[in-house]
C-alpha cells in the first residue's frame, strides 16, 4: 500500500518540474532506492504502471530504480557494517549505539524528456 | 531530441515544503494541531472522547477521521461536543499534508483551538510523512507489549509524545512502564510519556495539561 503512495509523490514531484521547465512529456525516470526504505521494488513498479496510466504528462514513462546498498556506522568502534545482515546492533563490538549512514534513500535521480 | 534533466530530488520534498506551510497558516489562525498516530484498536476512540468531555468547556476541539477503517465514529465524537470529519484516503496508507490541509478546510473550524488528526492505523508508513502538524503524538496500550520500540524505531523516535493507553489492564499484562520508557528513550530523549487510563480517569489530568500548555 505504502508503494503507491510513494508513487503519487514521485508523480506530484515531476509534475512540478515539467511545469516549471515547460515539458510536455516525461520518457523515463531513474529513481535512487535505499534497500532499507520500506519500499519493495516490485510493488513500485505495479503501482507505477497503474499511477502513469492516469497521468498524461507520463504516458509509457519507463522506470528504471536503482538501489542503494544500506551501511550503518558504530560510533563506539567506528566501523562500517551492512545493516541488513546485522541491524541495529554492531556485529564488530555488539554496541547499539549504531546509526545508519545509507540505505533509507528514496531520491528521484533524473528524468528523460 | 530526449535529454537527461539531473533532479537528485528526494520525494518528500514537496510534501516538506507544504507540511510547513500548512503548520504556519494554521499557527497564525490560532489553530493548534496534533498528529495522533497508533496500530488499530490501541484506545484512541477512548483517549479522544475522555479529552474531550473533559476539556471542552474551556477549549474548542475538532477531529479529523483519516483510518482506513475508521475507529472513532464521527457522530459520536460531535455528541460529545467537537466538531468531526471522516475524510476517505482512498486506501493510502498515510495521510499527507496536502490531505490534511483538504480535510481540514471541509470543517468548519471557528472557535477551534486544538484540532486532532487521527492518522491510519499503521506504525509505519505515517513516520515517514510531515502532515503539518505542530505535534506527533503515539498511542502505544498495555496489550501491545513493551517490545513495539524495538520494532517500530522510526516511529517512537519521530513523536513529541507518546501515551501509554490502558493501563487499567497492567496486572494483567507483562508491561513494564519502566522498560517500555527505557526503550523509548534511548530512541528519543526528549519524548514525553504519559500513561493514562480513559477508562478510570489515571493520568489524564498530566496529558491535558500537556495539551493545554500548547494552547494560546
Amino acid at each position: 500500500m505504502h508503494e503507491l503512495g510513494v508513487v503519487f509523490h514521485v508523480i506530484d514531484n515531476i509534475k512540478e518540474v515539467a511545469e516549471e521547465q515547460g515539458i510536455t512529456h516525461v520518457e523515463a525516470v531513474t529513481l535512487r532506492l535505499g534497500t532499507v526504505s520500506s519500499v519493495i521494488p516490485e510493488y513500485l513498479e505495479d503501482c507505477w504502471k497503474w499511477a502513469i496510466g492516469r497521468e498524461p504528462l507520463m504516458t509509457d514513462c519507463r522506470l528504471a530504480i536503482e538501489p542503494v546498498e544500506a551501511i550503518t556506522y558504530c560510533e563506539d568502534c567506528q566501523t562500517e557494517y551492512d545493516t541488513i545482515a546485522h541491524g541495529r546492533t554492531c556485529p564488530n563490538c555488539g554496541s547499539e549505539h549504531t546509526y545508519l549512514l545509507q540505505g533509507n534513500e528514496f531520491v528521484i535521480k533524473d528524468i528523460t524528456v | 531530441m530526449a535529454r537527461v534533466i539531473e533532479l537528485n530530488k528526494s520525494i518528500t520534498d514537496s510534501n516538506d515544503r507544504d507540511a510547513q506551510q500548512l503548520r504556519e497558516e494554521l499557527r497564525r489562525r490560532g489553530l493548534f494541531l496534533i498528529n495522533l498516530m497508533s496500530s488499530p484498536g490501541s484506545g484512541k476512540t477512548t483517549l479522544l472522547s475522555r479529552t474531550i468531555t473533559d476539556l471542552k468547556d474551556d477549549v474548542g476541539i475538532a477531529v479529523l477521521e483519516a483510518d482506513i477503517e475508521s475507529d472513532v465514529d464521527a457522530a459520536h465524537i460531535e455528541s460529545l461536543g467537537a466538531v468531526a470529519l471522516q475524510v476517505h484516503t482512498d486506501g493510502m496508507c498515510h495521510m499527507d499534508a496536502g490531505m490534511t490541509r483538504r480535510g481540514l478546510e471541509g470543517m468548519d473550524l471557528t472557535d477551534i483551538q486544538l484540532a486532532f488528526l487521527e492518522n491510519v492505523g499503521n506504525l509505519i508508513c505515517p513516520a515517514e510523512y510531515d502532515t503539518g502538524a505542530h505535534a506527533n503524538v503515539m498511542l502505544l496500550s498495555v496489550p501491545e507489549g513493551d517490545d513495539k520500540p524495538l520494532k517500530y524505531p522510526l516511529m517512537f523516535s519521530m513523536v513529541d509524545a507518546l501515551v501509554i493507553t490502558k493501563t487499567d489492564t497492567l496486572e494483567y499484562f507483562d508491561f513494564s512502564i519502566e522498560k517500555c520508557a527505557e526503550r523509548v528513550r534511548r530512541l528519543n530523549p526528549g519524548v514525553q510519556i504519559f500513561p493514562v487510563s480513559a477508562e478510570t480517569g489515571e493520568g489524564m489530568d498530566a496529558w491535558e495539561n500537556w495539551l493545554k500548555s500548547h494552547l494560546e
